[in-house]
């Protein structure tokens, strides 16, 4: 498509042009998906408290994400008299912002990606770290006490779960030999083939030396996204509402749509660094006829469900305990694996041994 | 086209933010403009080709450094009308010290407009075709190995030393044994009583 657009607008601003549209067509339907998955994440939870959960907006209350965008578009926007003005209104640009920038690198199939760079996982461990700032900015802004203790919790937790991350990262980096995501998504291709007749699975997390740290990555993502039970940012018997507490209206808007893109996006990362991406789970010719997008979306609706089914059945952390899991059991843990895996790797892939 | 429109995006960005990181009256903005700088300094690494550079300095510098250093101005409580007390006092420390700068870069200037030093051509130059990861770790851990290691080594002697320095035991802390709280079942905690009515319920010796 780009080549069909330069041919009417010339290299450069056709090129321009062209990644414009790419972008919105992330973007936008990004931002449905983001609606509709908050009215599941209402359902799921509803359904696992024997409630009905939203029900009356439009059929079965599809529309109720909607309805309350429309509510939350036409309020007030209040800014506390004592607010630093500026920072105040930053803080959930930044957040809504950065949430939207990590997509540019995921692969929804073989070649359909945004930017197909070779530092794909090192740009979203970057554009992650920038999350906090959305976070303590609003904080500090606010002028407020508990925005801030807030914000001081969701700033500690989000570096010291990034540190257990990028540890995970760096094991799926080495046996997969790069940071590029689709290279990633390729070298989980066909494990155990040999074995089962040709049929072998598709994921790193059949990989019994990167099993463990798929898990480690799931429960990161949750504490990353401060999700349930990692939630104490927003713990609303300690802090009222966390950080956004005195946000109203659209500003208030921006960080949950900021929020839920965030985890969407972690679920795109289990999917893509441990479970195949956009491959079928099986390498089995036949599935590969289903296009690799529906598989990368089962995936991230997948993990979306477990994210709320542990968001609707586990209750929360204490903050020590918290802090204990991610330097005390998360990052040796991690360190240990990344020894393991290269180790391995040196003795069977780059013949250290012999 | 779009480098140099993006050259002199990221440039401007950066020299003003640094400037306002000087500028500004209140040390949290300062930190943020600092912020600012160092993000756009990772936008000219970027087209400079050596996006490795580029997204170790957004991970470590902003996503890490910066942080702390904002949690401790935060915390700080300033008094702007002190910090600026010092003004004349500092005045020909910092004049000597920009005089220092300046005059190191005009010889850096003069000395590029010279001719280069062909430092380059010493190492074996990479093929083009190599990410700059690849390069990096390429001579990192073949040539500078030793030096790669004491850096390491070094870093991790400051990071003990900051601990033992800062560390101090402090008693008459009741201390978690979170493995004894994770150990503990319902049997251990619940007990289900039938209460019979008109009738204090029995504790079981717990003192209130």
């Amino acid at each position: 498509m780009t080549s069909f657009i330069q041919s009417y607008l010339g290299t450069g601003f056709g090129w321009f042009v062209a990644h414009l549209v790419y972008i919105l067509l992330i973007a936008l339907p990004l931002m449905l998906a983001v609606a509709m998955i908050i009215y599941a994440d209402r359902k799921i939870w509803a359904a696992m408290a024997l409630r009905r959960g939203p029900n009356v907006v439009g059929p079965l209350g599809l529309l109720q994400s909607f309805a309350d965008g429309l509510k939350v578009f036409l309020q007030e926007t209040i800014i506390p008299s004592a607010a630093n003005k500026g920072l105040f209104l930053l803080a959930p640009i930044i957040t809504f912002t950065v949430a939207l920038m990590a997509w540019a690198v995921i692969p929804f199939d073989a070649g359909l990606v945004l930017a197909d760079i070779n530092v794909g996982l090192l740009y979203i461990l970057a554009i992650s770290s920038l999350g906090v700032y959305g976070v303590i900015i609003s904080g500090w802004a606010s002028n407020s006490k508990y925005p801030f203790f807030s914000a001081m919790r969701a700033s500690a937790q989000m570096i010291s779960y990034e540190v257990s991350i990028g540890f995970v990262l760096i094991s799926v980096i080495l046996w997969s030999g790069s940071f590029n995501l689709s290279t990633i998504v390729m070298t989980q291709k066909g494990y155990y083939g040999d074995w089962l007749g040709g049929l072998g699975l598709n994921g790193h997390a059949f990989n019994p030396l990167l099993f463990p740290m798929a898990i480690v990555f799931f429960i990161s993502a949750l504490a990353e996204t401060a999700r349930a039970p990692f939630d104490l940012t927003e713990a609303e018997s300690e802090l009222v509402a966390g950080y956004q507490t005195e946000y109203s209206s659209m500003s208030f808007a921006l960080f949950w749509l900021g929020e839920y893109a965030n985890v969407i996006l972690m679920c795109a990362l289990n999917a893509i660094l441990f479970w195949g991406g956009y491959l079928p789970p099986i390498d089995w010719a036949p599935l590969y006829y289903v296009p690799g997008i529906i598989w990368l979306f089962a995936k991230i609706l997948f993990f979306f469900f477990v994210f709320s089914w542990v968001k609707a059945t586990v209750p929360r952390y204490r903050y020590d305990q918290l802090m204990r899991l991610g330097w005390k059991i998360f990052l040796p843990l991690s360190l240990f694996f990344v020894f393991l895996v290269s180790g391995f790797l040196m003795l069977t892939r780059y013949g250290a041994a012999g | 086209m779009i480098q140099v429109f993006a050259f002199y995006l990221f440039a401007t960005i950066v020299v003003a933010s640094a400037a306002m990181v000087i500028f500004a009256r209140n040390p949290v903005h300062s930190v943020l403009w600092l912020i600012l700088a160092f993000f756009n300094a990772a936008g000219l690494m970027v087209l400079l080709s050596a996006e490795f550079v580029a997204m170790l300095l957004v991970i470590v510098y902003v996503g890490a450094v910066a942080v702390l250093f904002l949690f401790v101005v935060m915390m700080l409580d300033i008094d702007f009308a002190q910090l600026r007390a010092g003004f004349v006092s500092y005045f020909p420390l910092g004049g000597a010290i920009a005089m220092v700068l300046l005059v190191e870069l005009i010889l850096g200037i003069g000395a590029w407009q010279a001719g280069s030093l062909n430092l380059a051509q010493r190492t074996a130059p990479l093929p083009e075709a190599t990410p700059n990861i690849e390069a990096i770790g390429q001579l990192l851990y073949t040539r500078y190995i030793f030096l790669f290691e004491a850096a390491g080594l070094i870093l991790l002697v400051a990071m003990i030393g900051a601990i033992v320095l800062t560390h101090r035991a402090r008693g008459g802390t009741r201390p978690q044994n979170i493995d004894k709280q994770n150990r503990r079942r319902p049997e251990e905690a619940v007990r289900n009583v039938n209460q019979p009515v008109g009738q204090g319920v029995d504790l079981g010796g717990v003192e209130l």
